[in-house]
């Protein structure tokens, strides 16, 4: 009982509490870059969600069985990067011979979250607060849920914002970020949520 | 004299984070402080100034098809380089970046400019580049930080100049404020520059050679 506790915690602070956009700020750029639409959003959020445990899964044996008994862990930025590189790349290939209709839809994403900070983030976040594999996982699953969700409910934002007058210096980007501002804050209201249910 | 041009472009200009709107991530992650702002847009000045200078050395012997991986293996070392040396001379700054340190490894900017700028150019103007583009992103930093931590806390760098009757407003340093200020700054640097600002977009994006996204080129073009 005691590990699904902790597990929970975890997912549920990723999720609300400590959201990897709004609270730490990873993977802003595709935040606004693509949440122009709502199927974007989608596209995206569900591809770094993919991509992110799939990494936290692979750097974490490599980490541990690897980097710790060499007393190489000051290569793990260097090594982590490599493999999320090699992965996002082995993914594409695989969803393209073999699942054509997801390779469609998500294949478009794929290429930029190589370079997302939500992906490496994650990893060096699994190793640097000491999770077990199961925690790694959970921990990659709860920041790419949150992702998604941010993604998903700012698409929607943004799309009324298109259709109402702004302010001239405050078009295009300022207005976008102010209205992240407010999405932010209306999270803060979750903080404290995860100690109430779990007691933790 | 193209030279002195190659510096001052990054200042203003372009400036890499308020204009091309590059490396959102560290500038609202670590602005809670001018000081954290400072240390970053340094220690990000130093990678991408090494980079650039690795690279444009090394331009004609990386392949094409694999330029990519190359640079990010030569970015991601020097990032390892600067966070030891950090780690060790003043690590109360390495604590207060934390993660995002190593995560210079993954900014745009780094990425941008090696793709764009130092790929194509000879040595010394990639140095001037990386060192203009460099600064121009630690004064986005200074100043977005200031912002947060006078409104926020009533100081700038640690020194308490606000009046105390003045109450801080403790939301400038939480998130929401981070996302604030930095909306306003670029959109008071957009009316300065008399330029609108751009959509974010993907100008400096690296990935932008394999994006098969339509709306990457309409964005470009």
């Amino acid at each position: 009982m005691e590990l699904v506790r902790d597990l929970m915690i975890i997912l549920f602070t990723g999720i609300l509490t400590e959201n990897f956009i709004l609270n730490k700020f990873y993977g802003i750029c595709p935040f606004l870059g693509v949440s122009k639409t709502s199927e974007g959003a989608l596209g995206m959020g569900v591809a770094v969600t993919f991509v992110m445990v799939g990494a936290s899964a692979v750097t974490y044996p490599i980490y541990h069985f690897v980097l710790l008994p060499l007393h190489t862990e000051y290569l793990k930025t260097v090594c982590f990067i490599l493999i999320i590189a090699a992965f996002v790349q082995t993914v594409e290939m695989i969803l393209k011979k073999h699942i054509p209709a997801l390779y469609r839809t998500l294949g478009v994403y794929l290429p930029l979250i190589t370079t997302n900070c939500a992906v490496l983030g994650v990893t060096i976040l699994n190793t640097d607060n000491g999770y077990s594999f199961i925690g790694s996982i959970v921990n990659a699953l709860s920041g790419g849920i949150g992702f998604l969700l941010v993604m998903v409910i700012f698409s929607a934002i943004r799309e009324r914002i298109d259709k109402c007058s702004v302010p001239k210096a405050l078009e295009g980007t300022p207005i976008t970020l102010i209205a992240a501002s407010i999405t932010s804050l209306s999270f803060v209201g979750f903080s404290g949520i995860v100690d109430g249910i779990f007691g933790g | 004299m193209s030279y002195m041009k190659e510096f001052t472009k990054g200042l203003l200009k372009e400036n890499p984070n308020l204009v091309m709107l590059l490396g959102m991530c560290p500038t609202l992650a670590v602005t809670t402080m001018a000081q954290n702002g400072l240390g970053m847009g340094l220690a990000t000045t130093f990678v991408l100034v090494c980079s650039n200078l690795v690279i444009s050395l090394l331009k004609k012997v990386i392949p094409d098809a694999v330029r990519l991986p190359c640079f990010i293996v030569i970015i991601a070392g020097f990032v390892t380089f600067v966070s030891i040396m950090l780690d060790s001379l003043l690590p109360e700054l390495s604590e207060s970046l934390g993660v995002f340190l190593s995560l210079i490894t993954v900014n745009c900017i780094i990425l941008g400019r090696a793709e764009m700028f130092a790929s194509k150019n000879k040595v010394i103007p990639s140095i001037l580049d990386g060192l203009g583009m460099g600064l121009g992103f630690t004064l986005s930093l200074i100043a977005v930080g200031s912002v947060r931590e006078l409104l926020g806390t009533g100081k700038i760098f640690g020194l308490h100049i606000a009046p105390d009757m003045i109450e801080p407003m403790t939301i400038f340093i939480l998130p929401a404020g981070g996302f604030f200020t930095l909306g306003c700054i670029i959109a008071i640097i957009g009316v300065i520059t008399k330029k609108k600002p751009k959509k974010a977009g993907c100008e400096g994006c690296p990935s932008r050679a394999v994006c098969k996204q339509p709306e990457c080129g309409k964005e470009t073009a």
